[in-house]
């Protein structure tokens, strides 16, 4: 019986995004061998988590504590440490902060662990899953034995409606040693969705000429209504239009949004690894031959000065209805 | 779009394996650096006809200049090979650029190196290894071209040193060069064996450098005409081991050398941008890569870059061994220069009319190579000095 | 300031996958490698700590096969002082890896042990974090800033929305992120010297962990787009595309 621990982030005292994805991975695995799901919340104690029996969490695990103000690697290591034991599995979200935590839980506890993971199944003794290698330029199934430690890429699965209880079960931290002080969050200059965690991403790329026509961009991401971000192509990084963060791509951030919308990108493979999971892409570009229209569900061959706009006016009109 | 994915070099007969680590080190250290630093400014540059002088520091701080001579000089001591494919992977950037560190190393440093005295070699060497001497160097004048020892330029001697009067043309980095190797006759005008080299560090009186306008080639590359007017120099002016036309032809050869290698590169990209465009450019429905005509083009083109690779590497190991004879130089200076111009040509036209753009750099390597063909020894000069070697008959 | 800089070989990004007979790794004919991208920024980050201090010793630490001396070698040109190449296969499970490079590190008094945030060939984002574990150091992941300052580390990490901030005393473990600095090309004089500077070969084995790749595969295609329309005129239909049958708007 597989019983899966999933360990939700938390920031600024709310659960972030991908806590429901989370705990339907988590459901999957748990219930291939009629296993529970206990969701652990790592907080200084007035997170609601009313939404994660729902989300399908038989348990959620309280574990409070003044250090855990602002994300902090080793209180998680060491609370998560002490019930590991009773977990085959322990999931986290594939964001920033999970991909921090994993290897430290794996270690700590010795055990296994997997990133990127965007599909996850049990059979006997053997956890195995499927992650993108090679910048998404090839696929690895990966067998995993004993307890295993799992990062479950955003978008991978959706949220269940199989709830659960998700009873409450206040649990002690134990003694740490502080040995990282994360101090805080300056948000980012754009104030927009981060690439990786938007429903839409819209990228520019050299064909927008200049830094700033980055705006059309922006103008276009608002009109999606606060679901939407804007990306870049490594060129326009490395020129200095855009900041690294937004880079998608291989040395950049891989992307899987519902929609992808590249704009005045040629599609270098390098960019092509980055967002080549998205659901959808759209490419605007005047160079019929350019090669993102390869991979372009639909393209618009066309001066984006002109379409792009269009388009922004066009997303609003169908927002406002 | 041109040059959108990365360039990865032209390798079909795995060239690779016949280098050491080291070369292929070295290759690829001036591969990175021509595509970060020259790619994104060479279209501008050549453009507006002017050359990317802020790239001099970070070539000299890779070692660029003078690659070849012995670390004791601050400079890295590469064996030939791999300085031959630096010469390579510049002019895959562009020929101005390449020609730019030909006349530092092989024509300014070379002849100090060669030609000097200990306290020139000590002197000059580490200031033009860093780039923080720019040289260039005067042999040509407005009437001998092909023909050097024919020079009017003079030397005469004074009391207290020498005296220069002449003009210099077709000189490469001429007006922004702090320092000038020029040859001149100390004897008379039809004594040939009276050549020798001068060190004229270019803020002596009398000395001035002047732009050469209206370039359809080499636009990114300095080209001036030398004036020396009375100009006076010091006794230790004289290079004291340079004797005779010899002495520049020498450095000539040197050159050659890394021009040898240097339209090996150029071909390269010209081979490498036509083959990106024959898979992505649609006609009728298919690549154009998938039409016959095309496929022949991009075949010779592969096949004649293969075998120019070869030319020069084994070349390189010739010279390593102190066999690269002038006319073996000259048979690869001759057959590389000469493949090049052609891939280049058939390149541009596989390109259509989007080869005739700047954003495309076929025809940009087009133009620049035919003043590669031209100048080192023109390519007939090439098959004058080969048909001498063959009969032993010169024909000049 | 003595530092640990681990790298890994990895193919050239610009590399065409091919996957190799018996499927779970890829054809590495005509594949050329190089040193893994992300590990630059932790030799760069490392020789300019040294260069910035005027005194200390840069060490490049590798683990695998006798093909990944080329790749130190590569570090040594860039600045690097010294390599040691831990002789052995690495292992699937990269714990395995950690324990490795650990017991390693182990000892040598370092002040930091750098790495890439990640290979780009397994993207396994592990072995860092774990060695730091294994050593009970202070660690940071995918780290864009580091200042140094009386026996303690400031970094910043890029998280979802924005950038995290933290500090913690040294010795410690980072993994470094594109945004760190700007990595330096190796010299031809630096790659001229790699042959001459210190270069320790010791075999290690690595256990072989609980983790078997059971298969590699390309992913699939694609389905072939189609050009909606030319300019602004093609803006309706491509919105009833994207509304009524994509249904993502």
């Amino acid at each position: 019986m597989a019983n899966v621990l999933a360990v939700l982030e938390v920031r600024n005292g709310a659960l972030r995004k991908g806590s429901a994805e989370l705990l339907a991975a988590a459901r999957r695995l748990a219930d291939a061998s009629g296993g529970t799901v206990d969701a652990l919340v790592c907080s200084t104690g007035a997170v609601n988590t009313d939404t994660l029996g729902a989300a399908g969490a038989d348990r959620v695990l309280s574990a409070s504590h003044a250090d855990f103000a602002n994300y902090c690697p080793d209180g998680t290591v060491a609370t998560v440490a002490s019930v590991s034991a009773q977990y085959r599995a322990i999931v986290v979200s594939a964001s920033a902060t999970g991909k921090d935590l994993a290897p430290r839980i794996a270690a700590r506890i010795n055990a296994p662990c997997a990133m990127d993971v965007t599909s996850v199944d049990l059979s006997g003794d053997t956890i195995r899953v499927v992650r993108p290698v090679y910048a998404g330029k090839a696929l690895q199934t990966v067998d995993l034995r004993g307890s295993t430690v799992i990062a479950v890429r955003p978008g991978a699965y959706a949220g269940l409606g199989a709830g659960k209880a998700g009873a409450n079960v206040s649990i002690t931290v134990p003694p740490f040693t502080k040995r990282l002080d994360v101090t805080g969050i300056r948000t980012a200059n754009t104030g927009l969705l981060d690439v990786a965690e938007a429903r839409v991403v819209i990228s520019g790329g050299r064909g927008l000429g200049d830094p700033k026509h980055f705006v059309l961009l922006e103008e276009l991401a608002a009109a999606f209504g606060g679901e939407a971000a804007v990306g870049a192509s490594r060129a326009v990084v490395d020129a200095g239009w855009a900041e690294h963060g937004a880079q998608v791509g291989q040395t950049g951030k891989t992307v899987a949004p519902e929609l992808y919308i590249a704009v005045g990108i040629s599609g270098a493979i390098q960019h092509l690894a980055g967002m080549r999971t998205a659901k959808v892409i759209v490419a605007i570009n005047r160079d019929k031959d350019a090669p993102i229209f390869k991979v372009a569900d639909y393209g618009i061959v066309g001066d984006l000065f002109e379409v792009v706009p269009a388009l922004t006016a066009a997303v609003k009109q169908v927002k406002a209805h | 779009m041109a040059g959108s994915a990365e360039y990865t070099g032209v390798d079909f007969y795995d060239m690779d394996g016949l280098l050491s680590e080291e070369e292929r080190a070295v290759r690829d250290t001036v591969r990175a650096w021509v595509d970060e630093h020259l790619m994104p400014v060479i279209g501008e540059c050549y453009i507006e006809g002017k050359f990317p002088k802020q790239l001099i520091p970070g070539m000299a701080e890779l070692g660029l200049f003078g690659a070849n001579l012995p670390e004791e000089y601050g400079c890295a001591g590469l064996n030939n090979v791999a300085y031959g494919l630096i010469m390579q992977e510049l002019e895959r950037g562009d020929s101005g650029i390449r020609s730019f560190a030909s006349v530092q190393g092989a024509l300014v440093m070379y002849p100090i190196f060669s030609f000097g005295s200990d306290q020139q070699k000590k002197h000059w060497l580490p200031r033009l290894a860093s780039g923080q001497e720019i040289g260039c160097f005067g042999l040509t004048e407005p009437d001998f071209g092909s023909n050097p020892s024919g020079m009017i330029t003079t030397a005469r001697e004074t009391a207290d040193g020498w005296l220069l009067n002449g003009v210099k043309m077709w000189i490469t980095n001429g007006s922004q060069a702090t320092v000038a190797i020029i040859w001149a006759k100390t004897g008379d005008v039809n004594d040939a064996s009276s050549i020798r080299g001068f060190i004229v560090p270019a803020s002596t009186p009398g000395y001035t450098g002047k732009d050469q306008k209206g370039k359809l080639s080499l636009r990114a590359s300095d080209t001036s005409e030398i004036h020396l007017a009375d100009v006076r120099l010091p006794k230790d002016a004289i290079l004291p081991k340079s004797a005779g036309i010899k002495s520049p032809l020498m450095c000539l050869t040197q050159a050659r050398y890394g021009i040898a290698w240097g339209g090996v590169g150029a071909a390269m990209a010209c081979y490498d941008e036509a083959r990106r465009y024959a898979l992505n450019r649609i006609m009728f429905g298919k690549p154009i890569g998938q039409t016959q005509i095309q496929q022949e083009r991009l075949a010779d083109m592969l096949t004649e870059i293969t075998k120019a690779q070869l030319l020069a590497l084994q070349l390189g190991r010739l010279k390593d061994q102190g066999k690269a004879t002038p006319a073996r130089v000259s048979l690869a200076k001759r057959n590389n220069v000469s493949m090049a111009c052609d891939i280049a040509r058939e390149a541009r036209r596989l390109l259509g009319a989007n080869g005739i753009l700047i954003e495309y750099h076929s025809m940009r390597h087009l133009a620049n190579l035919e003043s590669v063909y031209t100048y080192e020894g023109t390519h007939d000069m090439h098959s004058l000095i080969l048909g001498q070697e063959i009969t032993g008959l010169a024909a000049y | 300031m003595k530092i640990a800089v681990c790298l890994r070989r990895t193919p050239d990004t610009t590399a065409k996958i091919v996957i190799a007979a018996g499927g779970t790794s890829i054809d590495e004919t005509g594949v050329k490698f190089v040193p893994n991208p992300y590990d630059e920024y932790a030799i760069e980050a490392a020789i300019a700590l040294k260069e910035k201090a005027g005194a200390g010793e840069t060490v490049v630490v590798a683990l695998g096969a006798d093909s990944v001396q080329e790749t130190l070698r590569t570090a040594l040109a860039m600045g690097i002082d010294r390599a040691v190449h831990l002789q052995g296969n690495a292992s699937a499970d990269g714990l395995e890896n950690a324990r490795a490079l650990a017991d390693h590190v182990r000892g040598g008094g370092y002040d930091l042990v750098l790495f890439g945030k990640l290979a780009v060939d397994d993207y396994g984002q592990q072995t860092g974090a774990m060695v730091a574990e294994l050593l009970e150091l202070p660690c940071a992941t995918a780290i864009t800033m580091l200042e140094i300052a009386d026996g303690r580390a400031t970094v910043e990490r890029e998280v979802e929305g924005g950038v995290e901030q933290a500090t913690c005393a040294l010795p410690a473990v980072f993994t470094c992120d594109k945004g760190l600095n700007n990595p330096r090309l190796p010299s031809l004089k630096g790659i001229m010297a790699a042959r001459k500077k210190p270069f320790d070969i010791a075999p290690v084995t690595v256990a072989a962990g609980a983790v078997t790749v059971a298969s590699l595969v390309l992913p699939p295609e694609r389905a072939a787009g189609r050009i909606v329309g030319e300019g602004a005129a093609a803006v309706p239909a491509l919105m009833q595309l994207l509304v009524s049958d994509a249904k993502v708007i």
